[in-house]
């Protein structure tokens, strides 16, 4: 039997391309499409808010890189992500692996309160931690003050210096029932008796920790790596509604770096779409390479 | 010999099972303590949405002296959050339903049949994992433009449920490639067409992967914020919640309870729907690392 002409085939399949078709319309107006205009926009010089665009090839590009605000922006997405990133790695396995246990009776219940933030909308996150944390009688304050742990208020988001490590603190708590998920989702795979084991031998536990249950879970270690570092970069709502960037620019990651340049319109400049894109075009070229990179590392570590 | 020896065996798993009690109990104390901490955030946003605003400012205590209803009458009518609420829940609805239906025959063909370019859509699928918002936000806003529906709450609907998240492809994939073959032959015996097998024999044995993507779909439409934040820039009227509550804090600054009470009305509902459909949203953010 010879394969059949590709054309009886696709006329056969033609079912499935009616199935396809719905999803791929949305998909290709609301993410292929605005992935190819977005280069192409980020040649123009163009407000975005009127029809005239000028062709001006890769000038804003030129701008962009030397910008300091964009390389300030750059590295402190990164800060972002090399901050937060382990820190929730970490904790979110010690505390799946105390949840994992079945003697705990109350684990479920645990489980339920620290996945909570995650249900919780970011924004509104965001605006409600500008009220935690603020220096007026904030209740992060009085609780530091009434333990005497600080004499003076801080000023946690109106600081240079203590913004960012804020922020990214709220980050890893709201997101960090997400981390515990994925880790019990890793622990479930190990069989239930090597854990009896090692609660039994004591000492002799550790190593069967070492040596049978972390060989096990460390290929799912890395697509949690991978997801929770892209992750990390798209931290949009809630910087902007803590602190849209400030003080001084001093909370503004990439994201709200272009969310500024594109519709932000600060003492009487215009919006600069054009210039936005090519912001942007950088950062996702930025983020692909690292993804790449770290898809090339999981594959060279699961050869192993 | 033995009989002493089994004694002892037994007097240690013993002396190991008192030492482990303690321990979970230690441990337990301890997590209560913490996941009050955790959640004290929460707590103290509902608290505050019942307080007054001298009393807001005034302690660290959780129970309010008198529950001040006028607090959510402000917020939702004076601030329109009644209004940001239907918004939300039309958009939240409706984008569900077009992302179980297009997802849900796109996985059903993809998981169970092979046909030319399968590979090549599957390639570009998975290739648009990574792209963030952010990267997209500017054409689409003009493409809503463009459109002319970037005014009403079609556009907000359309671009919410277009930027669908491949994991619920793969989720209905990976489910309906493990259907036994067997049930799809015995519906072409009986004279069923492709449309009629998908949709009398084949969806209502996916209902587990329906509600995980209903509800993945949900937090992801009620809680989205920078898609509405810029497509509602120059539209109040189809703000959605979060939206919302971000427009409150910049025009009713002094107003806290009121912005509290505007912060629980959209937090609550996804709370709720989260304690009684927990199993789902496990499931589904598991999804991710398991595939």
């Amino acid at each position: 039997m010879h394969k059949k002409p590709l054309s009886k085939q696709i006329y056969d399949a033609r079912w499935c391309y009616l199935f396809v078709l719905p999803c791929s319309i949305l998909t290709g107006m609301f993410v292929i499409y605005p992935i190819g205009m977005s280069w192409y926009f980020s040649l123009l010089d163009w407000s975005g808010f009127t029809k005239e665009a000028k062709f001006i090839g890769l000038q804003n590009y030129y701008e962009a890189v030397n910008d300091e605000f964009f390389w300030d922006a750059f590295i402190r997405s990164f800060i972002f992500m090399f901050g937060t990133v382990p820190v929730k790695i970490v904790l979110g396995f010690i505390i799946a692996v105390f949840l994992n246990n079945q003697v705990l009776k109350l684990a479920p219940f645990f489980r339920t309160v620290i996945f909570m933030p995650v249900v919780t909308a970011i924004a509104i996150i965001g605006i409600v931690m500008t009220f935690v944390f603020s220096p007026f009688n904030g209740p992060a304050n009085k609780f530091l003050m009434s333990t005497n742990l600080t004499s003076a208020p801080i000023d946690f988001l109106g600081n240079p210096d203590t913004v960012l490590p804020t922020v990214m603190g709220v980050y890893v708590w709201k997101w960090l029932g997400i981390t515990m998920m994925y880790w019990l989702a890793a622990l479930q795979t190990v069989p239930q008796d090597v854990y009896d084991a090692a609660k039994i031998d004591g000492a002799e536990g550790y190593r069967l920790w070492i040596h049978i249950i972390l060989p096990i879970v460390l290929p799912f270690a890395i697509v949690i790596i991978l997801v929770e570092a892209v992750g990390a970069l798209n931290v949009f709502p809630l910087i902007e509604t803590m602190t849209a960037g400030g003080p001084f620019f001093s909370s503004e990651v990439m994201e709200i770096y272009i969310f500024r340049t594109a519709f932000v319109t600060d003492s009487g400049t215009m919006p600069r779409l054009g210039y936005a894109c090519a912001a942007g075009v950088f950062w996702g070229v930025a983020v692909l390479f690292i993804t790449v990179l770290q898809g090339l590392w999981m594959r060279r570590t699961r050869r192993i | 010999m033995d009989e002493e020896n089994s004694k002892n065996m037994s007097r240690y798993l013993n002396f190991i099972a008192e030492k482990n009690q303690v321990k979970y109990l230690i441990i337990t104390i301890a997590f209560i303590i913490f996941s009050f901490f955790w959640i004290y955030p929460l707590l103290w946003v509902l608290s505050a949405s019942f307080k007054t605003d001298f009393e807001i400012w005034g302690g660290l205590g959780l129970i309010p002296d008198r529950l001040v209803w006028e607090n959510f009458e402000r917020a939702w009518f004076g601030a329109n959050m009644g209004r940001y609420f239907f918004n939300t829940l039309i958009i939240t609805v409706v984008s569900v339903i077009i992302v179980v239906v297009t997802t849900g025959m796109f996985g059903y063909v993809i998981g169970r049949y092979s046909f030319p370019g399968k590979k090549i859509l599957i390639g570009i699928l998975i290739s648009t994992i990574f792209i963030p918002q952010g990267y997209t936000i500017i054409p689409v806003f003009d493409l809503l433009n463009n459109l002319n529906i970037s005014k009403n709450l079609i556009g907000l609907t359309l671009a919410t449920a277009g930027h669908t998240p491949v994991i619920y492809i793969l989720l209905f994939a990976g489910y309906f490639s493990r259907v036994p073959v067997e049930l799809e032959e015995a519906a072409k015996m009986d004279g069923a067409g492709f449309v009629r097998t998908f949709i009398s024999i084949m969806l209502p044995l996916t209902k587990p992967v329906v509600a995980t993507v209903s509800i993945l779909q949900v937090l992801h439409a009620w809680n989205d914020f920078l898609l509405p934040v810029v497509i509602t820039l120059g539209n109040p009227d189809i703000r959605t919640l979060s939206v919302g509550v971000y427009a409150f804090k910049g025009e009713y600054f002094v107003d806290w309870s009121g912005m509290a009470a505007a912060s629980v009305i959209t937090i609550l509902p996804i709370i709720i729907l989260f304690l009684f459909m927990q199993k789902y949203f496990v499931e589904g953010v598991q999804g991710a690392v398991k595939g």
